[in-house]
């Protein structure tokens, strides 16, 4: 280590040609030193936030921070790119803790730390606080094959209400390159066209929402951010969650990466192919006439809603927005049913709760829920 | 006789060796006569703790796909990957890319 060996002139950064290249980028295969990687990696971003305009002067942004690799390069990279171009906006970090022993509580320790080295103010929202629910509990009540689908309903609510809470209307996450292939994959796999189509934007926000997500991760790879950590010395938290990993995601990044390894560049090509695909609008359903006529009857507070958001209101806007923008008649969330799955989900897990919380939950559900569970008693 | 290497487990693939994520070694070959494929080789045999982890590690007689690959800090595709020369000091990092971010 000691003596210096001499660099070979193919092995120096193919941009600055001075110093050892240390990482071939997947992207196109060119050989870079760290400094020009550096550059590169946080230009791109920059590039891709300006083509887009993620971001207007003023705008307060949450950050989805789980202390893992994507959210905590997020988090240390608009910082840098904020300073250096001048953003101008505000950042947050937003972290949901979803109860998870010996999994989230750490990584919740690592989003403290970044709160401190990123000098960010850290709002953490519970599914206990929100839901009265921890996924442990979920998990002893609802058993362990379904934590994923609990798990992702409530958490998307989750990073909304969160948002909601600070006041904030715009949450970026860390979602990068792979995880869009790996989406489009699975959404083609498995015939979902509903969500192929939508499956590819840099930034969604569903009809009568307020909160817009966005990815400025969306064409970056994986690779590159793990090196962009680990180059950097990012404090970042890597352990995979204690419940079950999600099976059929775990299929298609198999796949993804075994292609990755013959072909680096057909993550940008699966990415670019999502983004092509135009889904035929479904044809309009005859029926839905009574629906109507149920809407208009409680439609009231909806439509007060629907001024809110959008500005203006049309009378055919209101009937569009049966399907899309309709809020949950339980918890007012934005939802396409009249019911929001999570609390269809909560509903279900309810139903078995009093097995598993009799002895200590008195106090806090009060005298409605034990009566209930009384009633339920036979002799 | 020996060549001293650090191997490194990152990115939560510390789970295969006991979830330590540092390990200095001495592996059993002459300076210059070993590569890459010796040394995973010999973590494969004496590092990873179960051999049911293999696997997690190896696929098609190579590291995994989504397991980068650091000698001295600088991608092993760049050093001509299992033909790599090992030589004593080296410092060999095995990140994985698939735990969630």
């Amino acid at each position: 280590m000691s003596t210096p060996k001499p660099v070979k002139v193919s092995a120096l950064c193919e941009l600055c040609h001075g110093r050892k290249a240390v990482m071939k980028r997947p992207k196109n295969l060119q050989k870079l030193c760290k400094e020009c990687f550096y550059h590169v990696f946080e230009t791109e971003i920059h590039n891709t936030i300006v083509a887009n305009s993620l971001f207007a002067p003023g705008d307060r942004v949450a950050i989805g921070a789980s202390g893992g690799k994507d959210s905590t390069v997020l988090a240390s990279i608009l910082k840098t790119l904020n300073e250096r171009y001048n953003y101008g906006v505000e950042l947050v970090l937003l972290s949901i803790d979803e109860g998870i022993k010996g999994y989230r509580d750490d990584s919740l320790a690592t989003v403290k730390r970044n709160q401190v080295q990123y000098d960010m103010p850290l709002e953490i929202v519970s599914y206990k606080d929100l839901y009265s629910w921890t996924m442990d509990e979920i998990v002893s009540c609802a058993g362990i094959r379904s934590s994923c689908t609990y798990c992702g309903v409530l958490r998307r609510q989750a990073l909304d209400r969160g948002a909601a809470k600070l006041g904030i209307n715009h949450v970026v996450t860390g979602h990068n390159a792979d995880d869009m292939a790996e989406t489009v994959l699975m959404n083609l796999l498995r015939g979902d066209v509903a969500r192929l189509g939508k499956s590819c934007e840099i930034s969604t926000q569903s009809e009568g929402s307020p909160f817009k997500r966005t990815k400025p991760f969306k064409y970056t790879y994986q690779k590159e951010i793990v090196l962009y950590a680990h180059y950097k010395k990012l404090d970042y938290f890597s352990t995979e969650c204690t419940y079950a990993p999600e099976a059929f995601r775990g299929t298609a990044r198999e796949l993804l990466k075994a292609l990755e390894a013959i072909r680096p560049s057909c993550i940008m090509d699966i990415i670019y192919s999502g983004e092509q695909f135009c889904v035929a609008p479904k044809p309009k359903r005859a029926t839905p006439k009574y629906k109507n006529a149920k809407k208009i009857q409680n439609g009231d507070n909806d439509n007060e809603q629907e001024i809110n958001g959008d500005g203006s209101v049309s009378l055919k806007k209101k009937l569009e927005s049966a399907t899309d923008g309709h809020r949950c008649e339980k918890c007012g969330y934005l939802t396409m049913n009249r019911i929001c799955k999570a609390c269809v989900l909560l509903a279900g897990l309810e139903a078995s709760r009093p097995k598993v919380t009799i002895d200590n939950n008195v106090a806090v559900d009060g005298a409605a829920k034990l009566s209930k569970t009384l009633e339920q008693l036979s002799f | 006789m020996t060549i001293s290497l650090k191997v490194e487990f990152l990115g939560g693939l510390d789970v295969i060796s006991k979830k330590v994520r540092e390990h200095k070694v001495k592996i059993p070959f002459e300076e210059g006569e070993a590569t890459m494929k010796e040394a995973i080789e010999w973590i494969c045999q004496n590092i990873i703790a179960e051999e049911k982890d293999i696997e997690v590690f190896i696929e098609d007689e190579t590291v995994r796909p989504g397991i980068l690959v650091l000698i001295n800090d600088t991608d092993w595709e760049l050093e001509d990957k299992e033909d790599y020369v090992l030589q004593n000091g080296d410092v060999l990092t095995f990140t994985s890319t698939l735990h969630g971010g």
